[in-house]
């Protein structure tokens, strides 16, 4: 049972969440809640074709339905210069179409009237004519010089968008040519979707005679958000007021603008009225950003004692039909460069080579920082594979490989700086668990009598928490994030934070670090995030990246503005600073305990009796730039059976041990790795927005998107191990992304462990029961 | 066309077109936003309403059918500034994250308890199976759900002692 939010001394523990209060009475303010007066609706014409060219498109019918106020077309935005614009990875995307269509269901126009279903009903009658063309839906096929190039508006004709690189070719090159074992797979990770249950929307609301523009967003960037809005649009940005309000859930979905934002943005300008658009669930699974779609292929040497000598991946990564990923700029390929994992390799090479097909665009961070979940599936993968050419136990070969404790900081080959970790211990605490020689021995005893049980093993690492801002920046931001607090008379204190939640209990947990160093409760903190007006700027929610960053910022402003309390504190005692103490609750006199003063003491008198020529105010704010990132670590067990007959498999029992360095809140720091696995076994199991030839969406809705219900939900087991982060204020290293990263692939393993004994070293995910039962088929078992 | 149904035992009514879905007649007549719109496909459950004690997707159901009858919404739960068991639950229990889906499963699961005041684990997660949670992986409400049918039991002999 969770602790109540009155709570002292809170960090670390359970504190109940202080948002729910507003949540479980259904008071929560989302998007679609928001109504203002005279506010219009915006549908979107969506192309029914992959690839085709526009010939003709006819609006009068739509402009003569009596409430429709504005039909917009792709030609009325280019009037404006508005046609395009640009995407957070330096690519530019069409907001209404021009020319050709790229993607089924692109946008290609708008239509706004007085309620959405009149919208959707002038929408219906926007005549739009195509000339369809083939469509280009493989990426290694759009890579082949034979491919017609798609992207018309690039000078470079061609279908791919980068090519990039890091690591040692040759040393590689050279170590696997003398390496004992060499292991290759293909390795895929299919195209998903974050698919929150909110779906993205804004509410335009601009103010002709005030020259001001209010944006309620479905943002985790609001901040970033008003900039590239600043910059696109034109407007000044003191006069764009961006507010997120509830968001329900984000993934990464909600980092990117996409064209209905600005479509509505435009339809405010031009009415001088608010507009909404809320994309339906249909438009968020086929246009608003995929995650994923990366074709892997490693190589991995080893010597004879099971030793890892060298990695080499390479990789076609799909865009789709813009490069919408949301990575920072330098980083095309995201952080895939961690794809050498826990493990110590002497040389490693990764090559990844992005390419434009006739798809949705995208490539966000789905719950993960930036291409992690797709290098942490592949090493993790590739070890397994190497387990079974080896013969060895795959947790022995595991151990065997660890970056030792005290190899951190570790200088990874790809170039990263590890801040810590005890990958051993970890593992052993999760295999401690299970309770591992036992569920051998079982597995060896089913075995003979025919039957398929699988243990999988995950030993993951990731890299989160972006800045540092010499190596970070989103469209030349950096990315640093940013904390202010304000001390009232009363010891009562609102906080406002660069970042956005979307379910991870902010208003809670970083209530609980500045309550923490202030020697307050949760319940006497307020913490804002969201509104661009009050809140400092700040890069946003996702990557991981709030506690690394905001929590830092949170944490060292509490200490500046403990740090002023403290003179004041020692006026309040009579005393010289240097004799007064901070015990963790109260500023004590040194050597008499009997005279301490309390932090709402101090807050009262820093506006009632100061020290004579101190500045009244008990405030701070603090940009917090990290020295280096963080990097989570987990060690995850996956039990699964196999039915002969389905193919079905079930997850028996799942383990999971993380290592997220110091834990602020341990009842959210469960729930964000239930929820995270929960995902990840969706995208093992039953995830992916697949095509046709033609590049028809085979997925477009709940019914073949498969979200997991509670039946099918694994119970999830969760164990911890503390390896503080040495450079964050708290120690603290982030957590929301961990289980998504690291779960799929111990879900695999499992099957794939399951099914050794034929010789299977890979399926491709998701793992379908039909999937499975195909295997099971050719190699004359199945039943 | 007039429609007057009534609303968390208050009688309503709204005039709107035939076409009108539950949900929006909740929400945009009646300004009870707590009823979600998630998938407007009665995949995901984010709309479930109480509709003359059963548990319906008020996505999927035309204002115009509810026309006469009786309708819960989460805003209902609440009693006398108490909150419901099952609200006490989730928030205990940590049955939630992001909000969006919690009012769909307050209502699925306050019919679901209303019917076997006594739930499996089992029997829970196959009642929330119409109901998708992108946040929690089910398990807090789960627990949550265990929670609120035990206290509303103790309730129940606290009752019946007094009685």
């Amino acid at each position: 049972m969770a602790l109540e939010i009155t709570e002292s001394r809170p960090l670390g523990k359970p504190i109940k969440r202080k948002e729910d209060a507003r949540f479980v009475r259904g008071q929560g303010r989302y998007l679609d809640d928001i109504k203002l007066p005279d506010m219009l609706y915006l549908a979107l014409v969506r192309s029914p074709y992959a690839h085709a060219r526009i010939t003709r498109i006819d609006t009068s019918r739509a402009q003569a339905l009596p409430g429709v106020r504005l039909v917009l077309t792709g030609e009325d935005l280019a009037k404006m210069n508005l046609a395009w614009m640009p995407t957070l990875a330096g690519d530019q995307q069409m907001v209404l179409a021009t020319g050709k269509v790229l993607f089924q269901y692109q946008e290609v126009a708008a239509v706004v009237a007085d309620s959405r279903a009149l919208a959707e009903d002038g929408a219906q009658l926007v005549e739009v004519e195509y000339d369809p063309l083939p469509a280009v839906v493989d990426p290694f096929w759009a890579l082949s010089p034979q491919a017609p190039v798609l992207r018309e508006d690039r000078e470079e004709a061609s279908n791919r968008i980068f090519h990039w690189e890091v690591g040692d070719l040759d040393g590689t090159e050279r170590a696997l040519r003398d390496a004992a074992t060499v292991v290759t797979e293909r390795i895929r990770m299919p195209r998903v979707h974050p698919a929150p249950l909110e779906p993205c929307g804004c509410i335009a609301d601009y103010n002709a005679a005030r020259g001001h523009l209010t944006w309620y967003v479905t943002s985790q960037a609001p901040h970033a958000h008003r900039t590239v809005l600043a910059m696109v649009a034109g407007l000044p940005e003191h006069k764009i007021h961006v507010i997120s309000p509830d968001i329900g859930g984000g993934f990464g979905n909600k980092v990117p603008v996409f064209p209905g934002y600005v479509a509505a943005i435009v339809a405010s300008i031009s009415l001088n009225r608010p507009v909404k658009w809320i994309e339906a669930r249909t438009e968020n699974l086929t246009s608003t950003n995929f995650a994923r779609d990366y074709h892997m292929e490693v190589a991995l040497g080893a010597d004879r004692d099971g030793r890892v000598t060298a990695l080499r991946v390479s990789t076609v990564a799909d865009h789709g039909a813009f490069d919408a990923a949301a990575d920072p700029t330098k980083f095309p390929a995201g952080l895939f460069s961690i794809v050498t994992g826990s493990y110590d390799f002497p040389v490693a090479y990764a090559a990844v080579d992005g390419v434009y097909t006739n798809k949705a665009p995208g490539g966000v961070a789905y719950r993960c920082s930036f291409r992690v979940t797709e290098a942490s599936f592949l090493i993790e993968r590739a070890m397994n594979t190497l387990a079974l050419r080896l013969n060895m136990d795959p947790a022995e070969l595991r151990q065997r490989n660890f970056i030792a404790p005290e190899r951190f900081p570790y200088q990874s080959p790809l170039g990263w700086t590890y801040d810590s970790g005890h990958y051993a211990a970890t593992l052993q605490k999760a295999l401690d668990i299970v309770d591992y020689p036992a569920l051998r021995r079982e597995q060896a005893e089913r075995r003979a009598r025919g039957e398929l049980m699988g243990i999988g093993l995950s030993t993951f690492t990731e890299i989160v928490g972006a800045g540092p801002s010499s190596t970070f920046d989103i469209l030349g931001i950096k990315m640093f994030d940013s904390c202010e607090i304000r001390v009232h008379p009363t010891g009562k204190v609102i906080a406002r934070l660069g970042t956005r939640h979307q379910g991870q209990g902010h208003e809670t947990t970083f209530a609980q670090v500045i309550a923490e160093e202030l020697g307050l409760t949760t319940d006497d903190v307020l913490i804002e995030e969201g509104d661009t007006d009050t809140a400092p700027y700040g890069l946003g929610t996702y990557a991981s990246r709030s506690t690394p960053l905001a929590g830092g910022a949170a944490a060292l402003a509490a200490r500046r503005v403990r740090d002023k309390a403290k003179k004041i504190a020692a006026h309040l005692l009579e005393v010289d600073e240097a004799e007064v103490e901070w015990d963790g609750q109260n500023f004590v006199a040194m050597g008499a305990p009997d005279r301490s003063v309390t932090m709402p003491a101090v807050a009262l008198a820093a506006y009632t009796n100061l020290p004579h020529g101190m500045e009244p105010g008990l405030e701070a704010t603090y940009y917090y730039d990290p020295p280096n990132l963080t990097f989570p670590n987990g060690a995850y067990v996956a039990v699964v059976d196999i039915d002969k007959g389905t193919g079905a498999v079930t997850v028996r029992r799942f383990v999971a041990v993380d290592d997220c360095g110091t834990v602020i809140n341990p009842m959210v720091v469960d729930g964000q790795i239930h929820g995270g696995l929960t995902e990840g076994f969706a995208i093992a199991f039953m995830q992916e927005i697949p095509f046709d030839e033609d590049g028809n969406c085979l997925a477009p809705n709940f019914m073949d998107y498969l979200v997991p219900t509670a039946v099918e939900t694994p119970h999830w087991e969760t164990g911890r191990t503390v390896t503080p982060s040495p450079h964050h204020p708290i120690g603290a290293k982030g957590v929301g992304e961990s289980p998504n990263v690291g779960s799929p692939a111990a879900f695999a393993n499992a099957v794939i462990d399951a099914l050794s004994p034929l010789g299977v070293t890979n399926i491709d995910i998701p793992l379908f029961p039909w999937k499975v039962w195909e295997v099971l088929r050719e190699h004359g078992v199945a039943e | 066309m007039h429609i007057e149904v009534t609303v968390n035992g208050r009688l309503r009514s709204a005039d709107v077109e035939a076409r009108t879905l539950l949900a929006y007649l909740l929400r945009d007549e009646f300004n009870l936003t707590g009823t979600h719109v998630g998938c407007d496909t009665t995949s995901c459950g984010a709309c479930t309403v109480i509709w003359d004690g059963l548990p319906v997707k008020s996505c999927t159901v035309l204002a115009g059918q509810v026309d006469g009858g009786a309708i819960t919404t989460v805003e209902g739960l609440e009693q006398d500034a108490q909150l419901h068991p099952l609200q006490q639950g989730f928030w205990d229990n940590h049955g939630l994250q992001c909000g969006f889906c919690t009012p769909g499963m307050l209502m699925t699961t306050y019919a679901l308890l209303q019917r076997r005041p006594h739930p499996t684990e089992t029997e829970i997660r196959q009642a929330i199976s119409g109901n998708l949670c992108r946040c929690t992986g089910y398990q807090n409400i789960v627990a949550a759900v265990q929670q609120a049918a035990a206290r509303l039991s103790a309730q129940d002999a606290m009752e019946e002692v007094q009685a």
